[in-house]
């Protein structure tokens, strides 16, 4: 075996492998959504988070922004917390009105978690980055309205506006204690 | 009584003796400025003998793994409705299990046996002997470039293993099946992690690379220079290097996978 | 020539190249030298014998480094071997080389790049050179014209001559020879007899063979030492060897059936087992 022929052949090898890299890289896992891009945290306490997992995905209207990180127990309250990694570019876009709920992905699927938005008035969002607020009167406008100032999530924050997940048990009880009542 | 305890002790001093000199073995070849000028082109030779000739035992058997995990992935979840999980399952399994395990073992059947048998060969025509007497070091000359093709080429395999089974759980999946091939890739896209579960999985196929390697160039080493002598050492390669990568296996999935 | 013969008196002066002092080595419980001492005179042949598993083997493995003896001490040109350095015990092997019974060959590799191997490791040599080296090195043996075979491919005769002249490659002092009779047919040891005995003129090196194959080496040897019983037995010139008056020497060169050595394997007494097996 001469030396050409091995070097072509060994190269060959490696070329392979670095086309496999390649495939499992891209195609396999989308390097894009389960990305170390940066990140913030929010944390929302729930009520019951039935079989919800850290890793699991966070959606808005399906598209995932982030992963579950971490979940606990709050030390005084007693209620789980869950924390949660947001792509940052999402930071201080979500008023603090928005909601999140404890999802299943089909029958049988996972859970996950939903986010439904409420997108925050452009001076809360100056507010919240720090930057000097130079938004327009109509915002003020409506936070007056509405007699509060309008807030948006910055890291750390909480979500206060939670639903939790559906069990069934409850679901059954409640069902059968209502029509006991009639 | 007394005898049994005494043989007891024996066998663990043997066992304790042997991975001393399989250390020091390592470390004598492994412990060296590197001269790229000359090792480079017995670098090559061993990438040959063990990656190359080692690819199509690895790709074949990856494809056919790959298409039973597809059936039987399949006949499962299409009870559940959730056939269109089958991309995830397959992807994770492999990446995470299958992809170094099976690597390794066919690794240690294919590659380590032959490394065994080669070391021990020369071992016994004298080779080993011949090289010191020409003031050449043999662990530097003979295992040195072997182990380093063996940890180079191992997850090399192991990532061509997993590609080709991928492949092959599509072929049978999509094209047989009639899994739609969008939510094929797509959900496997959204459940498989890069850092999570290739990263990790060629973490574990380094780590067997090295065990199947050392273990494999220190039977040969190490043999009794006898027919039956080479004969026992790489049955001994392969049985132990299977089972200490099962066992590292256990170890590296409880740490990587569980949090 | 005066340089030759500046030599030749040289080793007339029997100068040691080798000196074997006090030397004890056991392998496990088993002794096998004790307290052995011998010198290997400079630019001679000298053949070491005994019966076979007394670890004539391990005798030249002492010499090259390869083993430690327990006790006493080897002298290679002067400085012990078994307290060399690592690097400095390297150094020496270069001046030595060691012809296996195997003939140890490199299975891999042609016979050219086998004879070229020592060379291209430790040498400069442009590749040309090394060429030139290497077909010098073949014609000596007779075998230019297989450098290109594959050493599976060559006779056991021609496999040992091949690795005579990888031994010979780097022109060390002293070449050790481990049994090259041994299982070789009469043509072939003639051939490899007067090899080894044209070498040692030729090249002015000192030869040291290992073997039990009397007659040969006798017609070649300058000097002839006799080991068995864990030490020498027998020292002198192979006229002084056939007139020995050891029973032991006798018995050995002359390949008695029966002597000192005795024919049967250590056993209970014949007539006693017997008489056993009928009781059963």
């Amino acid at each position: 075996m001469n030396s050409r022929k091995l070097e072509i052949l060994v190269g060959f090898f490696v070329a392979l492998g670095i086309a496999a890299f390649a495939l499992l890289a891209f195609k396999v896992a989308n390097a894009g959504i389960s990305g170390n891009g940066e990140t913030y945290q929010l944390n929302a306490k729930f009520e019951n988070i039935g079989s919800l997992k850290a890793r699991a995905p966070i959606k808005v209207g399906g598209v995932v922004v982030g992963r579950v990180e971490s979940i606990s127990i709050h030390p005084k309250e007693f209620v789980p917390v869950v924390n949660m990694a947001i792509d940052a570019n999402y930071l201080c876009k979500f008023s603090d009105t928005t909601s999140i709920s404890i999802l299943t992905s089909g029958i049988l699927g996972e859970q996950y978690l939903g986010i439904n938005p409420v997108i925050a008035p452009q001076s809360a969002e100056q507010r919240c980055m720090g930057s000097e607020v130079t938004a327009d009167e109509q915002d003020a406008g409506l936070d007056e309205l509405f007699g509060v100032e309008s807030k948006a999530l910055a890291d750390g924050d909480y979500i206060t506006d939670t639903k939790s997940a559906l069990v069934l048990e409850e679901l059954i009880g409640q069902f059968l204690f209502n029509q006991g009542g009639e | 009584m007394f005898d049994l305890l005494q043989k007891l002790g024996h066998k663990t001093l043997g066992r304790f003796a042997a991975l001393g000199r399989s250390t020091q073995m390592l470390f004598g070849a492994l412990v060296n400025k590197p001269n790229f000028k000359k090792g480079t082109p017995l670098l090559i030779r061993q990438l040959y003998m063990v990656g190359s000739q080692s690819l199509l035992i690895i790709m074949v058997s990856g494809l056919f793994i790959g298409m039973v995990l597809a059936l039987q992935g399949y006949t499962v979840l299409v009870g559940y409705g959730a056939e269109d999980s089958l991309g995830p399952l397959v992807a994770l399994s492999l990446l995470r299990e299958l992809g170094p395990v099976v690597t390794a073992l066919l690794f240690a059947g294919r590659a380590g046996s032959a490394l065994t048998a080669e070391i021990g060969l020369m071992k016994a025509t004298e080779q080993l002997s011949s090289l010191e007497m020409m003031a050449i070091d043999p662990l530097k000359r003979i295992i040195a470039p072997r182990f380093w093709a063996g940890f180079i080429s191992m997850p090399i395999l192991a990532l061509i293993f997993s590609a080709v089974a991928i492949i092959g759980a599509h072929l049978v999946g999509v094209d047989w099946l009639g899994v739609d091939s969008g939510s094929f890739w797509s959900i496997m896209q959204s459940q498989v992690s890069f850092q999570q579960d290739i990263v990790n999985g060629m973490i574990k196929s380094f780590v067997f690379a090295m065990i199947v390697t050392w273990i494999a160039l220190y039977k040969g080493y190490d043999c009794i220079p006898t027919s039956e002598g080479i004969s026992k050492a790489t049955t001994e390669t392969v049985v132990h290097s299977s089972l200490a990568v099962l066992g590292f296996d256990f170890i590296l999935t409880a740490v990587m996978f569980t949090s | 020539m005066a340089k030759l013969v500046k030599k030749v008196m040289e080793s007339d002066l029997s100068q040691s190249i080798v000196e074997i002092k006090d030397v004890t080595f056991s392998r496990g419980d088993r002794i096998i030298y004790k307290n052995m001492t011998f010198n290997i005179p400079k630019g001679k042949i000298t053949a070491i014998m005994g019966p076979s598993g007394i670890g004539k083997t391990t005798m030249l493995r002492l010499i090259g480094g390869q083993l430690k003896p327990d006790a006493g001490d080897i002298l290679f040109e002067g400085q012990s071997i078994p307290n060399m350095s690592r690097k400095a015990l390297y150094a020496a092997r270069t001046k030595m080389s060691m012809l296996f019974q195997s003939g140890a060959l490199f299975t891999d590799m042609t016979v050219f790049d086998n004879i070229a191997f020592p060379l291209r490791e430790h040498t400069q040599l442009s590749e040309d050179l090394i060429r030139l080296v290497v077909l010098m090195k073949l014609q000596a043996v007779g075998l230019r014209g297989a450098q290109d075979l594959m050493p599976s491919e060559l006779s056991g005769g021609m496999a040992r001559r091949a690795a005579l002249a990888r031994s010979i490659a780097l022109d060390p002092e002293l070449i050790m020879y481990d049994e090259p009779f041994a299982g070789q047919d009469p043509i072939s040891m003639g051939v490899l007899v007067k090899l080894i005995k044209s070498l040692n003129q030729v090249l002015g090196l000192s030869s040291l063979i290992v073997t039990h194959d009397v007659t040969e080496v006798l017609s070649i040897a300058d000097h002839v030492i006799i080991i068995a019983e864990q030490g020498v037995i027998g020292e002198g010139s192979p006229e002084q060897m056939q007139n020995h008056e050891s029973e032991l020497v006798q018995q050995f060169l002359k390949g008695l059936s029966d002597g000192p050595v005795p024919f049967h394997y250590p056993a209970p007494e014949y007539s006693e087992e017997l008489l056993g097996v009928r009781n059963v």
